[in-house]
């Protein structure tokens, strides 16, 4: 559900930056997404084309640009890419990992007219 | 519904009362509606009066100018979260209490673990020892903030109409209606949720995840961002142990392996066991909260 909150965040986002850079139609939103936030994809994308309806994005492309998990052992200092929040140290088996990304959730850039 | 609560045109209401719109720039967006002709891809209408029906004009663009192989569109860098505006507001409610040394938890939880009857039990222990203020979260109904209220303590109902959490923009609403003393200590108790309130930054010091015994102990793993997120566990209703087939044990060692350095305290809000080592740290929080508060006022009257 938080999903449609997010789905408006964006469009908020669009809409200032609508005013200050003096465009009227968005084509299409870069966004990128870490591996490890709270974001279901297709809800976003369900929301965002919901919202967005006779909007200055309406019929805007949505495009993620996945970003990977990436962390930091706190027991043996190496680093490695996670893929969850209970992801094990691959080299000493510890739960302790510092999370160094993953966690993104923003605009990237706009096409616009 | 506004962007980051669904108040004005929503349902989002604190005591009743639907909350103000955000701030907007006062400036109007210039909002160009699609064309029949995006659709279906005819350039009947001329850019001009001037030319006749026949005539094709690539050039009626905002850019007002056509070079081949460039289109009328062009790339915009935002580079800017989505959860901007909320951390705006949780940055700016987080000031607020802080210059006030006022100590806030925000207490998360799936719906029925028992945060209300904590929040009472955790209010008749401390109360007359330390103002205390509550802020509380549903979707609909004041019935947890009648129970607060029971207590004499202030307390804010926030009903977030169809939405499943509450946000920095609402809390600040409500610290400006609550009436907040200097060195003190807020209660937010979230809606009843375990995915979506971890993601909404309210402007508190810490996230309090309450795990009741009756839940199950794999909640940790199958819900992690709220564990992640969260400051301390509190694992409630312990006096029913006995009558379960729950492994304590099994359900920390999955929450470490989430947040391997979150405390847990073990307690039951009914009966009372495991209550002091919960209020210890709530102490320990408040004192924290007031060094913090004279050293930035320390500052302040350094830097003149």
């Amino acid at each position: 559900m938080h999903e449609l909150s997010l789905a408006e965040s964006l469009l908020q986002l669009i809409e200032e930056a609508a005013i200050k850079q003096n465009f009227t139609r968005v084509k299409t939103v870069w966004l990128e997404l870490g591996q490890l936030t709270c974001v279901e994809q297709e809800s976003l994308r369900f929301y965002f084309d919901v919202i967005t309806q006779d909007s200055i994005a309406q019929q805007a492309k949505l495009e993620f640009i996945a970003i990977l998990g990436h962390g930091v052992c706190d027991h043996c200092h190496r680093s490695m890419f996670i893929a969850s929040h209970h992801t094990i140290c691959s080299h000493c088996g510890s739960y302790a990992l510092t999370i160094t990304q993953g966690e993104e959730m923003r605009i990237k850039e706009l096409e616009v007219e | 519904m506004c962007t980051t609560c669904g108040c004005s045109v929503g349902q989002a209401r604190v005591n009743g009362k639907s909350i103000a719109a955000h701030l907007t720039t006062g400036q109007s967006l210039k909002y160009r509606p699609l064309e029949q002709a995006h659709t279906t891809h005819s350039h009947s209408t001329p850019a001009n009066p001037d030319q006749t029906p026949g005539t094709l004009h690539f050039g009626t663009g905002l850019a007002a100018a056509h070079a081949p192989g460039i289109s009328q569109s062009r790339m915009v860098k935002i580079e800017r979260d989505i959860l901007a505006k909320n951390n705006q507001y949780a940055d700016k409610n987080r000031h607020y209490l802080t210059e006030r040394g006022i100590f806030t938890l925000n207490l998360v939880s799936s719906p029925g673990s028992g945060k209300t009857t904590l929040l009472v039990k955790t209010i008749q222990m401390l109360g007359e020892k330390l103002p205390i203020a509550v802020i509380e979260g549903d979707q609909q109904t004041d019935y947890d903030a009648a129970r607060i209220r029971a207590t004499e303590v202030p307390v804010i109902q926030i009903n977030t109409g169809k939405g499943c959490h509450l946000d920095a923009h609402m809390v600040g609403h409500a610290i400006q209606q609550l009436p907040l003393q200097n060195d003190s200590l807020l209660f937010i108790e979230n809606v009843g949720n375990l995915v979506c309130p971890s993601g909404f930054d309210l402007g508190e010091a810490h996230k309090v995840v309450i795990l009741s015994v009756t839940e199950g102990e794999d909640k940790p793993l199958k819900y992690p961002d709220m564990f992640h997120a969260a400051d301390l566990m509190l694992l409630n209703k312990c006096d029913l142990l006995p009558h379960l087939n729950f492994d304590v044990n099994l359900t920390i060692d999955y929450a470490h392996r989430i947040n391997p350095t979150l405390p847990v305290i073990q307690l039951s809000a009914t009966h009372g066991s495991g209550m002091l080592a919960w209020i210890d740290w709530i102490a320990a929080g408040c004192r924290q909260t007031a060094i913090t508060k004279q050293s930035a006022h320390s500052i302040d009257s350094t830097l003149g």
